[in-house]
């Protein structure tokens, strides 16, 4: 039996089953009572952004989708939200209020954009413009023709980007122990005689006194 | 039926519509807002890469994998502040955070 | 001697007293530590004034030989086109002024060393004098209007210092506000003037001027109808009318009588007040284009002329009298001037300078004498105890009054006759004028003399409880008159000589200079005179047979027959019946009392105009700076910064959704302000 399905409508197939599972997560990303919920929504979300980008034949980047971004970004979400203890009740307590306002918004920003883009697009059949032979054979051997070359260095500053990242959440969450002894050069250059050291009037022994003069008799 | 620009971008579109959507409704709870943004990066790398396929430029792919090297880099360091934040006052509420009040 | 009269020269005249001005100035007085005494500064400003003299006269008789000097000394600023220059016009009405300048300046100082012997101040006295001389000098010496301004202002400033020269005195101080003040009003259409031609002509040089006067008698001011050589002249004789005392800027000459007697007889006689009509002489292109300022002029003058005689008659200090007859006799310049009779105006202007300077130094003498009593009704019978004096005094009112063969009489007459012989608007007026003011000039000259020096002596007896009558402004003096059983004496030589110096001229010079000046080419081209429009000159030479001749026709004038009419009254009134002005003054009293005021000018400058600006200038201080600038806009607007930052401030909640509720709700905004060409139902 051969199934003759056209390319274009398994693609159409994929490309819906894709956006829808994408935009569902979404929603119950931002409207799980949960944390931990809407992160593992947001988890699937990716995925299912991974699948599509796939499809738009970005394969490095939509495996570099899930590696980086799920496996590392979602997994630090994850310990975050589960390290926190929150107190969720308090949280969504003005949700149904906000509902009307934030609805209302969401719909102007989606059916301006969709203007535009229906105006500019609908109706031109323009072609798919194919990408040159080598270039879309191997799509990483593309990327890094053109990162490594091009763009070299935005690469490096993105490097950059990357240590200071690293650092910055360091310092921020850095606690020192209480019982560590380190040298404070500022406290140490600032010190005055008066913090070491207190001289102290004492009168004389009474002791020593009865002694000399019992020595003086 | 073809699936052309158009569709993606409008996915892309409705993405975004719907972080801004969390944004509001979410607006005591800081780590969904976090996730909230997360989205909304989604949405444009799905435009940036939609744009890269149908006009058969490789640059728009370069973007993305620099938004992405961004993206994990603030999410990061957001997270981090969140941590400070909850030690300090041991709730993740956004009203709290009221002192640059005017 | 042929002295080359080149620039270094032409300068060394102002500068010399100016430099005596300022070694007696600095280092004679307390600014300088009292460094050098009296002789040493009286040395230096008189040798100062001399050398300018002697100068002043070479240059006169070298442009008699036809010199004309024009130029540049130094150039002080340049403003694009504009040149702002230091220079001389060295022409024969230039000379002439120098001269006259010069020489009643060198009497003066004279003078002074016996007027003010014994004096505080008597460095700055001669430091100020100097200082007056020099800025005289620039006046008359200056070819662009911007110089005579600074002269004109310095002299005013010289003026000030000196009518105020007894600072402590409250009545000083005030006159000598006052003249500053009148004659800054004056300044003000001056400046008008100035600016005017400025713009109008693009230069402040004469002979830049000068020679576009044709091209300005068809402009008119721009935005109105008027003729704009007409404002133009209207307005420097404005000028003219604050320096040279015309009514009814004419308030601050009596008050200046403050003043010690020598600055009378130097500024206020001989030099500043003739500064008015030297400019207007100066500037007779000008003139000559615009009717309605001649007759402008003309009405003022007469009214001068006419009613400050009047004022005259009765006044009872000495000085006062003489202030008034100056003032009459500017009056009488000025008619001059306005009939077109230019070198009519700045011959009197010379007689006038020598028989005035005469008349006040005399005054001075006599006070002098009378150990600085000024009170007419005190003195009397003078004439055994100060005959030179009394003699110089007889020969100056000689020639006040226009006594055929003085010089007075020659200039006198000649205005009379310059003033019958023009038919513009307000010549007949001032016809009238000058007659009436001939009678009145004779009465209240020849009252002066023989109340002064003749008839009973009034001195000598209960002075004591006069010392502290206040009754007029300016009695108060430090010393009042003669001590029981004192006797007046005459003044010493260095009193008297510059008097007969001055004697002689007032004198004989009008018998003598009257041709030449008159009716020669002497004027030349430094004074310019429409003859088709204007011509009075040409009618006065027709007439003209020489001095001895006009002296004989006058025995035929009715003119004369006024000057001894008045003389007879004076006489009658007050030598051989003393009572009689008493009984006029008891009939004729509210003319008396509106004489007495001043005509209440003085009463009405005090309330409108003073009282005027102090009302105005409290009323924009309290609403105005008060209210409006610092309560409204200074402080309105810090208070209102403040309510709109305190209404604003609430948009910083602090919370961070807010902020980014804001940033999207804009950007929303701002999207759909863009796409609305994108909608479909738009199209």
């Amino acid at each position: 039996m051969t199934m003759t399905f056209d390319p274009s409508t398994l693609f159409a197939i994929f490309f819906y089953g894709f956006a829808g599972l994408l935009v569902i997560s979404a929603v119950r990303v931002i409207t799980a009572r949960n944390p931990v919920h809407a992160a593992l929504f947001l988890v699937l979300s990716f995925f299912c952004a991974s699948g599509l980008w796939m499809l738009l034949k970005a394969e490095f980047l939509s495996l570099a989708l899930i590696l980086v971004y799920v496996g590392a970004v979602m997994v630090l979400f994850l310990f975050v939200v589960m390290m926190l203890d929150l107190d969720i009740e308090h949280l969504r307590r003005d949700f149904k209020k906000f509902l009307p306002v934030a609805f209302l918004m969401g719909a102007v920003i989606v059916l301006e954009l969709s203007i535009v883009i229906i105006r500019s697009f609908i109706g031109t059949n323009a072609p798919v413009q194919v990408m040159p032979e080598e270039v879309a054979a191997n799509n990483t051997l593309a990327l890094g023709r053109l990162i490594f070359v091009d763009y070299v260095y935005a690469f490096e500053v993105a490097g950059v980007i990357l240590l200071v990242a690293i650092i910055a959440a360091v310092a921020l969450t850095l606690r020192n122990r209480k019982d560590s002894k380190t040298q404070n050069i500022h406290e140490q250059v600032n010190v005055i005689a008066t913090d070491r050291m207190r001289i102290v009037k004492m009168g004389s022994d009474m002791a020593a006194k009865q002694d000399t003069r019992g020595e003086k008799k | 039926m073809n699936i052309t620009l158009a569709h993606y971008l409008v996915l892309g579109a409705i993405l975004f519509a719907i972080s801004v959507i969390g944004i509001f409704l979410n607006r005591k709870n800081v780590i969904v807002l976090l996730m909230a943004i997360e989205l909304m990066l989604l949405a444009v790398n799905m435009n940036f890469v939609a744009f890269s396929h149908y006009l058969g430029d490789m640059a728009g792919q370069v973007f993305v994998f620099f938004i992405l090297t961004v993206a994990a880099a603030e999410a990061a360091i957001g997270l981090a502040i969140l941590v400070v934040l909850f030690r300090k006052t041991d709730t993740i509420d956004a009203d709290n955070l009221d002192h640059l009040k005017g | 001697m042929q002295l080359t009269l080149n620039i270094p020269v032409l300068c060394a005249i102002p500068l010399a007293p100016l430099i005596g001005s300022l070694i007696a100035g600095f280092f004679g007085t307390k600014l300088g530590g009292n460094r050098i005494g009296h002789g040493a500064c009286q040395f230096v400003t008189i040798l100062g004034v001399t050398i300018a003299f002697a100068l002043s006269c070479n240059v006169l008789s070298q442009v008699m030989d036809g010199f004309y000097f024009n130029g540049t000394v130094y150039r002080w600023m340049q403003l694009g086109e504009l040149n702002l220059d230091i220079g001389f016009l060295i022409d024969p009405l230039t000379a002439t002024m120098m001269c006259v300048v010069t020489f009643v300046s060198l009497m003066v100082h004279i003078y002074t060393i016996g007027y003010m012997h014994g004096e505080e101040g008597y460095n700055r006295f001669f430091s100020y004098i100097s200082l007056f001389t020099f800025a005289m000098l620039m006046l008359v010496m200056s070819n662009n209007l911007l110089q005579l301004f600074f002269g004109w202002e310095a002299v005013g400033v010289v003026s000030y210092l000196l009518i105020g020269f007894y600072f402590e005195r409250q009545s000083a101080v005030f006159a000598n506000m006052k003249a500053f003040l009148v004659n800054r009003v004056g300044d003000f259409g001056f400046i008008l003037g100035i600016g005017l031609l400025l713009a109008s002509t693009g230069s402040m040089q004469y002979d830049v001027i000068f020679s576009q006067n044709t091209a300005l008698a068809a402009q008119t001011l721009p935005g109105t109808s008027w003729n704009l050589i007409t404002v133009i002249c209207i307005c420097l004789f404005i000028g003219a009318m604050g320096k040279s005392a015309q009514f009814p800027l004419h308030v601050w000459l009596p008050d200046s009588m403050e003043g010690p007697t020598p600055i009378s007889a130097l500024i206020h006689a001989a030099t500043m007040v003739t500064a008015g009509i030297f400019m207007v002489s100066r500037m007779s292109p000008l003139f000559e284009l615009s009717d309605v300022a001649l007759s402008f002029i003309l009405v003022i003058g007469s009214i001068t002329a006419l009613f400050m005689g009047f004022l005259g008659i009765v006044q009872n200090d000495i000085k006062r009298v003489v202030a008034y007859s100056t003032l009459s006799q500017l009056g009488y310049m000025t008619i001059a001037l306005g009939v077109s009779a230019y070198p009519v105006a700045i011959f009197h202007l010379m007689t006038h300078a020598f028989f005035k300077a005469l008349l006040f130094l005399a005054a001075g003498s006599v006070i002098l004498g009378m150990h600085h009593e000024q009170d007419m009704r005190k003195m009397g019978g003078l004439w055994k105890y100060m005959p030179i004096t009394c003699l110089m005094m007889l020969l100056g009112n000689l020639a006040l009054i226009g006594t055929p063969f003085f010089s007075g009489f020659y200039s006198k007459d000649s205005i009379i006759e310059a003033v019958a012989a023009s038919h513009i608007p307000g010549s007949g007026f001032a016809y009238f004028a000058v007659m009436a003011s001939v009678f009145v000039t004779a009465l209240y000259s020849f009252r002066l003399y023989f109340w002064v020096f003749h008839g009973k002596a009034r001195w000598g007896h209960a002075d004591a409880h006069d010392h502290h009558q206040h009754a007029e402004q300016g009695d108060d003096h430090a010393h009042h008159g003669l001590a029981p059983g004192q006797k007046p004496h005459e003044s010493p030589a260095v009193v008297t000589v510059p008097l007969i110096l001055l004697a002689i001229p007032s004198v004989i010079i009008g018998f003598y200079t009257i041709t030449p000046l008159l009716f020669g080419t002497y004027f030349g081209d430094s004074i310019f005179i429409d003859l088709a429009r204007h011509p009075v000159m040409k009618e006065l030479e027709d007439e003209f047979h020489g001095p001895i001749a006009m002296a004989i026709h006058a025995f035929t004038s009715p003119v004369l027959l006024l000057v001894v009419l008045g003389v007879l009254t004076a006489a009658i009134g007050y030598l051989w019946a003393p009572k009689l002005p008493a009984k006029f003054a008891e009939a004729f009293a509210p003319i008396k009392k509106l004489l007495d005021h001043k005509y209440y000018l003085d009463e009405l400058n005090q309330a409108v105009f003073a009282k005027g600006l102090i009302w105005i200038g409290s009323i924009l201080w309290h609403r105005g700076d008060q209210k409006v600038i610092d309560g409204f806009f200074v402080n309105g607007s810090a208070h209102t910064v403040g309510r709109f930052a305190g209404v604003i401030r609430h948009l910083q909640s602090g919370y961070l959704y807010h902020y980014a509720f804001a940033m999207i709700a804009g950007l929303a905004v701002l999207l759909a302000w863009v796409l609305y060409a994108y909608l479909p139902f738009v199209r």
